[in-house]
């Protein structure tokens, strides 16, 4: 196995619960790819938003522990699908870096808990997306799919978090082959490649107002009700996801905006991991689409999917 | 409750009403990160920056508040869209991408005023920096 083939695997806090579905799904696209997940042994809370709030480098130490493990498992690598976790990681990388005052409350911190400080550069961090796309490939998707997802329009919907802040993503905005942080399209290709119409949707990247989902919900639900509006009118059937956070709001204030604003909207919410799997020939449970909130069991269905 | 964000109107796609101007779309999101600076204190710069008003706005914005700069790729996507227009080739594309600028000018709205109505509850979560960072600087 290269060291793509088999990586270690940083669920986080959100693919154990509301996300769970991304977690299932994500392993029953592993094991179908022939791809390996280690997942990290003990491994903790990223830090998410609200330590960082608090205090940036409690989250730095956080993250760096979970590096730290995934370097003791052997690994040169660490996947996340989490994009929360995944910046997370990316972001304690960066500070451990550049920041002489988070790397020293970092090492202060690991010894008070008897641990060998995390040295940066030792482990590189993969989202789900940039895992698949390196290890398999959009033509290694192609020769594998099994039940085309031909006639389904997709919007790609990546979040903020993904590519933002650019400075701490420096392998991206490189070029052909990379990433773009402003206009994102590794999920485009790979569902794409699995036989999908990817539309145009120049909302790929806009905030979904997770953060302030309970603080200020009625922002949240304008924001999401935004995007499903957007998507439904550049002609998508389906949004595709790749992060816990927007799945979750893009489902849940879905539901909001018909109760209290009134505003339905029909477009089916899904986890690219979801899509993906379906294409490979796994059944709607294999991928956890009984678990998500919103059922589109028998849209999957009339789309010979299910 | 109501809220500053409940009294604005929605603005839902409609492709079969007439769609905005360019001008009239990036004065309008001009207007917005305006609001947001006049909020703050500040005087809405006229300048220019990579030829727009907007992203001169944005970075005024951005110098005083970081989290401010969680609004950068929603002003350069809406200059890109709009750019887009102007370069259509037929009025069918045209009005596609004016559509889409709407959209993500809609966002931009929605964003900055939501900012407002809950400025000290937290920091966006793509934000450069950390809330907490100001109070360390003093």
């Amino acid at each position: 196995m290269t060291v793509h083939q088999r990586v270690a695997y940083y669920p986080g806090c959100a693919l154990e619960g509301t996300g769970h579905a991304y977690d299932r799904s994500t392993r029953a696209v592993a094991r179908a790819l022939g791809l390996e997940l280690d997942e990290l042994h003990d491994w903790n809370c990223c830090g998410a938003m609200e330590v960082k709030n608090i205090d940036p480098h409690l989250q730095t130490f956080l993250s760096a522990r979970n590096l730290k493990i995934a370097q003791e498992m052997g690994h040169q690598t660490v996947m996340a699908p989490c994009n929360g976790c995944y910046h997370n990681l990316k972001k304690a990388e960066y500070d451990l870096t550049h920041s002489p005052s988070a790397k020293e409350v970092t090492e202060r911190l690991s010894r008070k808990a008897g641990e060998d400080p995390y040295q940066p550069g030792t482990v590189r961090t993969l989202h789900a997306l940039e895992w698949i796309r390196e290890a398999i490939g959009n033509e290694g998707i192609r020769k594998r799919v099994k039940r085309s997802l031909a006639g389904l329009k997709i919007a790609n919907y990546y979040g903020c978090m993904y590519t933002r802040p650019r400075h701490i993503f420096p392998e991206k905005d490189k070029g052909p082959g990379s990433e773009s942080t402003s206009k994102p399209y590794f999920m485009d290709e790979i569902l794409a490649a699995a036989g999908a119409e990817t539309v145009e949707f120049p909302l790929k990247t806009a905030c979904c107002g997770g953060a302030h989902t309970l603080s200020d919900s009625y922002t949240s639900t304008r924001l999401v009700l935004n995007i499903l509006t957007t998507a439904e009118a550049v002609g998508a059937d389906v949004i595709a996801t790749e992060c816990p956070t927007c799945h979750s709001g893009l489902e849940m204030h879905q539901i909001r905006a018909a109760r209290v604003f009134g505003k339905e909207t029909k477009v089916k919410i899904l986890y690219f991991t979801q899509l993906l799997g379906l294409a490979l020939g796994l059944s709607p449970r294999q991928v956890g689409i009984h678990e998500n909130v919103s059922d589109s069991r028998a849209f999957l269905k009339a789309r010979g999917l299910a | 409750m109501e809220t500053l964000a409940d009294t604005l109107p929605l603005r839902p796609l409609a492709a079969e009403s007439a769609a905005p101007s360019v001008t009239a779309l990036l004065a309008e999101a001009e207007a917005v990160l305006s609001r947001w600076l006049l909020a703050h204190g500040l005087t809405p710069t006229e300048a220019k920056r990579e030829g727009y008003r907007l992203l001169a706005l944005h970075a005024q914005g951005a110098r005083h508040d970081p989290t401010f700069n969680a609004c950068r790729e929603s002003c350069r996507e809406l200059i890109y869209q709009c750019n887009m227009a102007l370069a259509a080739e037929s009025e069918e594309e045209r009005q596609q991408r004016l559509l889409y600028a709407g959209a993500v000018l809609a966002h931009l709205r929605l964003f900055i005023e939501g900012k407002l109505e809950v400025a000290g509850l937290g920091t966006f979560c793509c934000a450069s920096r950390p809330l907490r960072e100001k109070e360390r600087r003093e």
